[in-house]
């Protein structure tokens, strides 16, 4: 297999593009993420890895915004993420100047995605090694929408999603436990997805909320440790629920 | 005979400029808005081709917001007052903009200010300045009767005073104006000062 993943715009004989699954395995590596729709939030949640002491921790922000109603998260090699980021923000922009409207979620998104897929059809250069989950509401309708797009440039809406690290759980988690929420539901179990495989507590988890009135905001570590604690007591009441009142003997 | 004059105040900026758009001897409207709200607290009044006036302000207002969402905190007005500068002159020598502009703002650190940049990128920081024909009537009444400091009753006095004197004495003197402030609460339209509204449709 050596041979075919000297240059991306080889295909191997079996049809495999090998280039970019060693991307997506960079971003198998990279941190955990989560986004969940709700009815009118959307929660975008990223694992934060132990600051270094020395390190000014509000200089790593890892969920961003694009624009007034778009926000994004990561998974992967963040340097990448800089670079679509930012051409992603100036097409926001383009978009208000040339139509006179703020993008959809959709439209960046295919943007996005098509900046990826760009990179895999190039020669000399090496795909982006990084999966996005792209956030926002409908600038007319108001309708909310999670997408989510990966190294080789595909891209979907879902409900839910996870990417990154582990996120395998994390989707398993979602599929055995979303329903359609709302407000601060929403971020409960965007948290809870996190915990399955993330430490408890606010310092290893950063969320950002979007809603349509007040556009991103980011959770301050309090706000989380709070919520996390509501969660760990629902569970014990659960727990204690479920081995039900003494059997009588 | 575009009229846009500005001012400094107590801690607010008064920018006024007329509303007529014109086509050599025909009037397209008398409620154009040459006054853009650039963001929270910046505004820019402009005068000249209506094309170029759009373009540029439009494409200054969106890389003022690329800005902010690039680096987390807004533009000084300092510093979008000499990025406009600068776009009109390296537009100059090659593809110029025919655009007047008045840049007024708010930094919680420095307070309010203006700008004056013309179509050749001249800059100026400035306490008073007009463009236009109108600006040898209000720049007069201004040189007569501004003080530094003045308070947003005085300085709106002075701007319906050099309004007056336009209308008195520029032949063709544009029927209505818009006066837009920006202080420590934000960017926003003032008030109107209408002597014609445009005619409703006249029934049959």
């Amino acid at each position: 297999m050596a041979r075919y993943d000297r240059a991306i715009t080889v295909f191997s004989p079996d049809g495999h593009l090998f280039q970019v699954e060693y991307a997506l395995e960079a971003v198998r590596k990279g941190n955990a993420a989560v986004g969940v729709r709700g009815t009118d939030t959307i929660v975008l949640g990223v694992e934060k890895k132990s600051a270094a002491k020395l390190q000014d921790s509000r200089s790593v922000r890892k969920i961003v915004n694009l624009d007034n109603h778009i926000a994004l998260a990561c998974a992967g090699l963040k340097a990448d993420a800089r670079v679509l980021i930012n051409k992603a923000r100036i097409e926001c922009q383009s978009h208000r100047l040339t139509v006179e409207d703020p993008v959809t979620v959709e439209y960046i998104t295919r943007y996005i995605a098509g900046l990826q897929q760009k990179y895999t059809q190039s020669g000399g250069v090496r795909p982006f090694g990084l999966s996005t989950l792209i956030v926002g509401f409908d600038p007319y309708t108001g309708v909310p929408s999670l997408y989510q797009t990966d190294p080789s440039g595909t891209f979907s809406a879902w409900k839910a999603n996870a990417t990154g690290r582990n996120s395998n759980s994390m989707r398993e988690f979602l599929e055995k436990n979303y329903k359609e929420t709302s407000g601060q539901e929403t971020v409960k179990l965007t948290i809870r997805a996190l915990l399955e495989v993330v430490e408890s507590g606010g310092k290893n988890i950063e969320i950002a909320v979007m809603t349509r009135e007040h556009g991103l905001r980011q959770l301050d570590e309090a706000e989380i440790d709070a919520i996390v604690a509501d969660i760990e007591a629902e569970k014990a009441a659960a727990e204690a629920a479920k081995k039900g009142p003494p059997k009588e003997t | 005979m575009e009229c846009v004059f500005g001012l400094v105040g107590n801690g607010f900026a008064l920018v006024v400029a007329d509303t007529s758009a014109v086509s050599s001897i025909l009037v397209h409207k008398s409620n154009e808005d040459k006054i853009m709200i650039l963001d929270s607290h910046k505004l820019m009044g402009t005068s000249g081709e209506h094309g170029d006036r759009v373009q540029f302000t439009e494409y200054i207002q969106k890389n003022v917001a690329l800005y902010q969402f690039r680096n987390g905190i807004p533009l000084t007005t300092a510093a979008t007052a000499n990025f406009t500068r600068n776009e009109l002159a390296t537009a100059l020598r090659k593809n110029p903009y025919s655009v007047n502009v008045l840049l007024a703002g708010y930094d919680k650190e420095t307070g309010p200010s203006l700008y004056y940049i013309d179509y050749i990128a001249t800059f100026h920081k400035i306490e008073k300045g007009a463009f236009g024909y109108g600006s040898y009537f209000s720049l007069s009444m201004m040189d007569r009767l501004y003080h530094s400091g003045m308070s947003l009753e005085e300085a709106v006095d002075l701007v319906d005073k050099c309004i007056l004197e336009i209308r008195t004495r520029l032949v063709v003197a544009p029927p209505n104006f818009v006066i837009k402030i920006v202080d420590k609460d934000g960017a926003r339209e003032y008030a109107w000062r209408e002597s014609i509204k445009d005619a409703g449709v006249s029934s049959a």
